[in-house]
């Protein structure tokens, strides 16, 4: 049996924020997954009703799916509740798009929620206890931001990356936050600004890490046929990858590469389309190494030169490659699982509707999660018309 | 023989002053964390063995709280090929480097009980 061609098949229709930042005490995850649920379909032009097909998440809810489809009143005839950290909506997109052409759904809504923020303050955990048995634990790491310190450490020794280069992106991350209103951190950042944070995980400083906010956000997604009767320009799903080699940072072969490597390859193959054609990145900058180490397996620039390769402004507003113009988990929005995020960007950006940080001529943009401690790795590659 | 309750040998073990792990006995790897299958082959025949305790450091990293001395977080790739998750000690945190050996050694008062810790391998690292 042979997978359907899910190229260009289905699309993404409809793609919302719920209120983003600092939403308070009194405010739950599923609130925000609801909210940014109904705010989605009706930029699709539709309702809870037509939807048939469930995917989400929400850290800490185990049956998360059906937290959801009982409070938005949706009886789904097909469920996708994968957990992989916070590229489980990347995957659910694959998830949906393999859903919808089989015919199991026809609509499909993707939903996620957070108060991560709000929680810190009040002892409400948005995790649940550490899974047992640890074999990392007594060692007191922070997670999660240890397991990409040691990552970037590796990647220091082995590729002479510095300290600068991943202010760099942190810089960058910051000027594109700076063009979105929506963004959290907005004020302006140095190099010198990043490299006199205070330490929290070597060489991780405070400004190396993503933010932690608030936030939830939907897509809705069906078939390129239905897709085309909709309001919006659909934003056509060309490929996606799927890969994760480990869970624990101390089981991760090498820790300069990840599994970005087979997720990206996977979705290029199936979009028939390489890097050279990409016009925009949106990725997973739970951390500023992230960034250096997605542009290198997503096949940007080779192994060890992403140090150089961010340098000079080229990732940030001007450059030759535009990376998280909606500012990032840097300093846009990091509401612990930010997955759901660079598909809103990517949407936006390709229908032309990103207001000041708004790219030119945007055809194919690269969307790509990862969960875990580099761990889970999900490459969406979306396209518009023109794409096909 | 495969143990039944992998995690349990683990810490007994440790708790006597060794380093564990597992060998495969299909495919001969070494195997860690414990387990009941191996990773590699898909056996589910491991025997315990000791590490003779010596590796080099992997990578590492600095965690530096408020209200307490720094300390460090690395990966040590022992010499039996297995990597462990650790720290080193009677070395300030911040001279643990990339490439430094170490040597094994049981912490009995651990956050979590006994664990395994790493020293500095003087004799080798002067060479």
């Amino acid at each position: 049996m042979t997978l359907p061609d899910l190229r260009g098949s289905t699309a993404i229709v409809g793609v919302a924020e719920s209120d983003l930042g600092e939403v308070g005490p009194d405010r739950y995850a599923i609130e925000l997954a609801a909210q940014a649920a109904g705010a989605a379909l009706a930029e699709a032009g539709l309702t809870t009703r037509d939807v048939d097909g469930l995917f989400c998440a929400i850290a800490g809810r185990g049956m998360a799916p059906l937290d959801v489809a009982e409070y938005l009143g949706i009886r789904p005839r097909y469920t996708d509740g994968t957990m992989v950290g916070g590229s489980s909506f990347i995957s659910h997109l694959h998830h949906a798009a393999l859903a919808i052409t089989t015919g199991a759904c026809d609509v499909a809504l993707i939903t996620y929620g957070s108060t991560a923020r709000s929680d810190s303050g009040h002892g409400r955990l948005a995790m649940g206890p550490p899974e047992l048995p640890s074999y990392e634990a007594a060692y007191r790491p922070r997670p999660p931001i240890t397991g990409y310190a040691l990552a970037a450490a590796r990647h220091m020794h082995r590729y002479g990356t510095t300290r600068t280069h991943l202010a760099e992106v942190a810089v960058a991350a910051r000027q594109w936050a700076a063009l979105n209103p929506k963004a959290f951190a907005r004020d302006p950042l140095t190099v010198e600004d990043v490299l006199a944070a205070r330490m929290v995980s070597s060489p991780l400083s405070t400004l190396d890490c993503c933010l932690v906010t608030d936030g939830g956000g939907a897509v809705v997604v069906t078939s390129a046929e239905r897709a085309r009767d909709l309001p919006r320009p659909p934003v056509y799903l060309l490929g996606a990858g799927e890969a994760h080699w480990h869970r624990a940072i101390s089981q991760m072969p090498d820790l300069t590469v990840t599994a970005a490597t087979e997720s990206s390859a996977r979705a290029y193959r199936m979009a028939g389309i390489g890097p050279r054609d990409v016009n925009l990145v949106q990725l997973y900058d739970a951390f500023t190494i992230n960034t250096i180490l997605f542009l290198e397996d997503l096949g940007f620039c080779a192994k060890g030169e992403g140090g150089d390769f961010v340098s000079g402004g080229r990732i940030a507003p001007g450059g030759d490659l535009p990376v998280n113009t909606n500012g990032g988990g840097l300093s846009y929005c990091h509401p612990g699982m930010y997955g759901i995020f660079p598909l809103i960007e990517a949407t936006r950006q390709i229908r032309g509707e990103a207001g000041d940080r708004q790219q030119p001529g945007v055809t194919i943009a690269l969307a790509h999660g990862n969960g875990g401690q580099l761990s889970s790795q999900v490459t969406a590659v979306l396209g518009g018309g023109d794409s096909l | 023989m495969t143990q039944s309750a992998p995690h349990r040998e683990y810490t007994d073990r440790v708790a006597t002053g060794s380093l564990p792990y597992q060998s495969c006995d299909g495919c001969l790897s070494a195997v860690f964390p414990p387990r009941v299958i191996c990773p590699f082959c898909g056996a589910t025949d491991l025997s315990w063995r000791e590490s003779a305790g010596l590796g080099t450091v992997y990578s590492a990293s600095v965690i530096a709280p408020r209200d307490a001395e720094p300390y460090s977080v690395v990966l040590v790739d022992l010499d039996e090929r297995f990597r462990i998750m650790s720290t080193v000690v009677d070395l300030p945190a911040r001279d643990v480097r990339i490439g430094m050996r170490v040597r094994a050694g049981v912490d009995p008062d651990g956050p979590t009980g006994p664990r395994v810790v790493f020293t500095p391998e003087e004799r080798e690292a002067a060479s």
